[in-house]
Parts: C-alpha cells; structure tokens; sequence
C-alpha cells in the first residue's frame, strides 16, 4: 500500500508542477462548457428582415408589430419595391424579406384570400428552416385573432369558417427547447472523456519515451501498483473536473437536476476506468506520445460524432446506430441527460451501467495484460 | 569468495541479431568487473539479462543464487541499476528523485544517508534543482545515488561514463573505488578502453562473445609480439605508408606515435626505416614501446574478427 502512495505523490508532483498542463486542467471544464454551450447553439436569435409594404395598410403595420413582438425578428426596414428589398438580402443585411402586395388590406377584410410573400435567405439551411416555421406560427396566430374580428364586423357575410384540428405541443422534460439544457450535460461527458482517454495513457508512454519506465522496472514496484499508480489520479482529476463542471451547469446554466447527484457520480466513476483503461491499451501499442495522440484523436472523433452529442442517434442510419451501442461515450451521454433531465433513477439505467461496467473490465484487463508483454 | 553473478551458457536473439552467443562467467563478491566492447557488442543486453528486464533464450544466468527468471522478485531489491541514457525524472529535483526511488525500495534518504553521502554531498547544494536542468556530470552522480540508495549487493553500471568529461570520469571511478571498499559487488560497462586497468577483472566482448576475461594486467602480458613506436611530422603520410607495408601485421595510432607490430615477429628496423625513407617521409624516430591495455584489445579483437 505505501509504494501507491509514494507513487501518488511522485504522481501529483509532476502533474502540478507541469505549469502549461495544469491551468489547462483546471481551466478546461470552465471553458468548454461556456464556448460550446453558447457557440453551438440551434436557436433562432434576432433575425433582421425588411418589409416591402406595398399595402401601407392597418394589417401590415400589425403584421410587423406581431412579428417583432416575439422577440426573434426585428424590423431593418420598410421599402416600397423588391429591388431594394433584395439588394439588402445580397448584403447580408437581412435575413429575410416579407413582400405585401397592394391590396392585402382590403382582401383580407372582405373575407378574401390574401396572400403575402417570405424570401428567407437559405444559405444556411437549419437557420432558414426555423425562420420558416416560426414565421408560418406567427401568421396563423395572427389570422385565428383576426377572424374573430372579422365575424363580428361582417354579420351579413358569414365567414367560412372550417373547423381545424388544432394541434397544442407540449415539450416535456425541456419544455422551452432550451438548447443548452439539452447540450450541457452531453459537454460534460466529453469533458470526462478527455481527461480520462488521454492523460494517463500519454503519461505511461511518456515514461517510455523518457526511458524512466526501465529504472522502474527494475523495482519491487509491481504492475498492478504502477497501473494504479498512473490510473488514479487522472481519475481523480477527472471526478473533480466534473464536479466544477456539475457546479457550473447547476448555477450557471440552470440545468435541471432532477436524478441523483450519487448516480451520475457512481457512473462517471465507472466511464472513467472504462476511457483510462482504452487510454491504456493505446499506450501498450505505441511507442511515442505522438502515435498515441493521434490514435486517441481519431477515436475521441468518432466518440462524439457517433455519441448523440449534435445529431440524434435515432436520426442516423441503421449501422450507425449499431455503432454506437460499442461506444462508451454514447452510454454515458444519454444516461447523463435521463437522470439530470428526466430524473431518471438506476432501474432506467442499470442496463447501461452494466454495459459500461462490462466495458470497464474488459478492456483493464486487456490492457493489463498487453502492458506486461511490451514492457518485459 | 562468493560467487555474485553466474552467468553459464546465455545466449539470446532478436529477430535474426545474436545479440549473445554462448556466454559465461562469474563475478565474485566484492569485484569491480568491467565488461569492455564496442557499441553493439552486446553489453546491454547483457545488463538486462542480469537486471530481470530480459529473459535469456538458452542458458541460466543466477544473481546470488537466485534464478533471474523464476526469483525475479527476490532479486530486484538486491540490486542497484544504472540504465545507459538518463532514466530519471528530469522535472522531480535532485532530492525528490531520491527520495522516491528510496521509497519505492522500502527505505529512506536518512537511512542509507551515509553510504551515498560521499557522492550525494557534491550534489547537495543543487538538491532543490530539477534533475533536468543538471549538468552531465552531475546527472551521473544522482542517478549513481538513486542506484545505490537502498543499499544493494550487487550495482550494475551500464555505460556510466559515455559521454562525459574527463575530470568527471575520472571522479566517477574514484567513486567506484570507494563503493567496492564499502563490499558492493559492481559491474560496468564501458567503451573506453583505458578505463579497463580500472577494474579486477574484465571481459572483453565483441559480437555477442566474450574473447577473454582476465585481470588487465594479465591481459596486457598476453600481448607477446614486439611492439614500436613509430613517429614523424607527416603523421598521415606515415600512417598510410606503414598501412601498406608488406610486413605491417598491425598499426594503430596511439597519440603521436603509432604503435607498429611486425609479421616476422622481431621486425627488421633498418628495412622499415629505408622503407619509409623511400617513400619520402622524413624525420622518422623508432623506439620499442611497452604494450598498454589497448593494444592488447586491439589485437584480440583483430584475431577476433579473423577467426
């Protein structure tokens, strides 16, 4: 037992006075959570548009207020042609034109069809695609308010009016469509993922490249100290960064946390050993800390793309999905998001948990293994 | 005396390299035994066969009576090892270093204070300096500290002096000197043929063999043939000349003069000297030389090579 603490101490001495890692460290879970969270964001923010208002009616002037009550569209400009309209699209200035033709005002109150124009600037199409569906919202608010108007000002002429089936969303368990909440706890698994895969492999082949690893051979230190001497307190690093970031998601970001804070830390506890031990066997099968980086990279890639993280695993084709049920990350990510989310508690998860578990086991015992043979 | 290391019949390859061919020896308790050779002769591989890292493919090789594959644990702790390049943690200080590797074996700087202090107090002063940032010589010291720290029977040197100055060197021995009166068994290595008089005894080692394994005294009287100093201002010119002499067995340059073995045995001096006139050099001096260590290596490891 004291030569894991003597190598612990050895351990943390090189870690904090390593004076380009440890800020890093520290700084990570900080930095990660507040770029991403706020940079990779699918929500709809002030979009400008022009109006061409060709009608300079009542109905224009409360179609544009309607629009820019809602807080996602502001209004750049009103101009009376496409033209301008259009040049201003070219420049990047708007994000969307909305054209009333001459008329609007009159058909729309005789109980006529009226129609208006949306040119929304597509280049990006997910940003087109929301501004589309918010616009069609916005329109049929406007028109369900109107008609009631519309009825009593005409009683002679009764309005057809069909009878729709109205359809009421309700999101649950995010029931803003925060984005944040959705993608915090996902970051925090990336977060763990990273400490976890590369530092303490890099750290084991580091001793390789060095040559210190063949002074320790030749010690008493057996393999399975040196393994928990190396393994440990990355793992630690990695439970405190979780930490800062769990603290941070919870005051910060307002995440809801309505599962256990036990569970995620008994969890993150396993996917850790689970990354350490696959950051292990990358470095028994290379020899410099460059091969193992780029080795831990290309995995660490495919983790998140195939991790749930941006795109719904449920979204993505067949063989993918079967991809994913070998990757940790992916567990983890989903099992982060039902209990911070959902409040979801072991019975949900267990299965998962026995998979990461089996994970766990597997792959220490395979590096375990391998590391004997390379290091005589 | 006891017998320390028993090395019988090792051999051991890597891929297609015989890195040893058919080794034996012993050192006995208390000796200060150098293994001499060239780079690639197999010294290192040899070390690690001794130190537990590596497992001989034929032949036993024992560490105070214990077998170093099946006692590995046992002797691990018996021994002190001191890798060829720097091994240790260049961003741990001087002290931090040593303290660790004391306590990996169970022990403390205090402990064994007094048997590095001799090397440790010179490194004493810089004991808050990274190891990193410590000079060549210097770097030796401590790792010989780190080696010896916990007291082992037997050290195993693996090339401690490649690539330092000579005063450092020359301390470095001296150190050993002190150790070996202490009763610790050493074995090192080195290329330098003139650190050979150093040891007890030495075993010459060239492509995985041994060719001789002698005290360096007796190593040198082994080296019976004639020898001459041979000497002159245009020293290449000489050097060719005499590389191209009908009766030359042996030239090497040792400082200004080269030392010169004849065919025949007793060489023919006024032949040599109208000889080297004929190919206009001038100004030769010849005078018989006593053999030293080195030109006994070169000889061995000349009919080595032939055989």
């Amino acid at each position: 037992m004291n030569t894991i603490r003597f190598l612990l101490e050895k351990e943390f001495l090189q870690i904090f006075r390593n004076k380009s890692m440890l800020p890093i460290l520290f700084l990570m879970p900080v930095v990660q959570l507040l770029v991403l969270s706020f940079a990779a964001t699918y929500e709809l923010k002030e979009v400008d548009f022009v109006m061409v208002d060709q009608d300079r009616s009542e109905v224009s002037r409360q179609l544009a207020a309607e629009f820019q009550s809602t807080g996602y569209f502001t209004l750049h400009d009103v101009v009376s042609n496409m033209e301008e309209a259009k040049q201003m699209m070219d420049a990047g200035k708007v994000g969307m034109i909305m054209h009333l033709p001459p008329g609007l005002s009159s058909d729309f109150y005789s109980g006529q069809h009226a129609s208006i124009q949306l040119s929304v600037d597509a280049v990006d199409g997910t940003q087109a695609g929301l501004i589309q569906s918010y616009s069609a919202s916005i329109i049929n608010d406007f028109n369900q308010q109107h008609r009631a108007d519309l009825e009593m000002s005409l009683p002679n002429k009764p309005v057809h009016q069909a009878k729709t089936i109205n359809l009421v969303p309700q999101n649950w368990y995010n029931p803003e469509l925060d984005y944040i909440t959705f993608m915090v706890p996902g970051i925090l698994v990336v977060l763990v993922s990273m400490i976890g895969l590369f530092l303490s492999g890099m750290n084991i082949v580091r001793e390789q490249e060095i040559g210190t690893i063949e002074q320790l051979n030749v010690t008493p230190i057996t393999k399975t100290q040196f393994m928990i001497g190396k393994l440990l307190p990355f793992w630690v690093i990695g439970m405190f960064d979780l930490l800062i970031g769990l603290a941070l998601a919870r005051y910060g970001f307002d995440i809801p946390f309505l599962g256990s804070l036990a569970t995620i830390l008994v969890v993150a506890g396993i996917f850790l050993i689970v990354v350490q031990a696959l950051g292990l066997f990358i470095s028994t099968v290379t020899g410099t800390q460059q091969q193992a980086m780029f080795i831990a990279w290309f995995m660490m890639v495919i983790f998140i793309l195939l991790g749930g993280l941006f795109t719904p695993i449920e979204s993505m084709p067949g063989w993918a999905q079967d991809l994913t049920l070998a990757n940790p990350v992916a567990y983890f990510i989903r099992i982060m998001r039902m209990v911070l989310l959902k409040g979801a508690g072991w019975e949900e998860i267990a299965w998962m948990v026995l998979v990461l578990s089996g994970f766990a086991s597997l792959l220490l015992l395979l590096s375990i293994n391998r590391y004997k043979k390379t290091a005589g | 005396m006891k017998t320390i290391v028993h090395i019988s019949s090792v051999s051991k390859n890597f891929g297609k390299v015989e890195a040893l061919k058919n080794i034996s020896f012993e050192v006995k308790e208390g000796e200060l035994f150098g293994l001499i050779g060239p780079d690639g002769a197999g010294k290192t591989t040899l070390f690690r066969i001794i130190n537990t890292l590596l497992l001989p493919d034929e032949g036993t090789a024992t560490v105070l009576d214990h077998d170093v594959e099946k006692d590995y644990k046992t002797i691990r702790p018996l021994l002190g090892y001191m890798p060829g390049h720097f091994s240790l943690y260049q961003d741990l200080t001087v002290e931090e270093n040593l303290q660790f590797f004391a306590s990996v074996f169970g022990t403390t700087l205090e402990e064994n204070y007094e048997l590095v202090a001799p090397i440790y107090s010179q490194l004493e002063p810089f004991k808050n300096r990274l190891a990193g940032a410590l000079s060549g010589g210097m770097k030796q010291k401590l790792a010989l500290s780190c080696a010896l720290i916990h007291k082992p029977e037997l050290l195993l040197l693996d090339e401690p002096t490649t690539g330092v100055d000579a005063v450092s060197r020359k301390e470095f021995w001296d150190m050993l000197q002190s150790l070996k009166k202490e009763g610790i068994t050493i074995v090192v290595s080195t290329p330098y043929m003139d650190e050979a008089n150093l040891c007890d005894r030495v075993a010459l080692i060239q492509e995985g063999e041994i060719m001789q394994i002698d005290e360096p005294q007796r190593i040198v009287n082994s080296f019976e043939k004639p020898l001459l100093g041979v000497k002159s201002p245009q020293t290449y010119k000489l050097l060719r000349a005499l590389q191209q002499y009908k009766w030359t067995d042996s030239i090497h340059p040792f400082g200004e003069y080269m030392h010169y073995t004849d065919k025949r045995g007793k060489p023919n001096l006024v032949s040599l000297k109208t000889y080297l006139f004929d190919q206009g050099i001038s100004d030769v001096q010849i005078k018989p030389v006593q053999p030293n260590i080195e030109d006994a290596f070169m000889a061995l490891m000349h009919n080595g090579l032939e055989e």
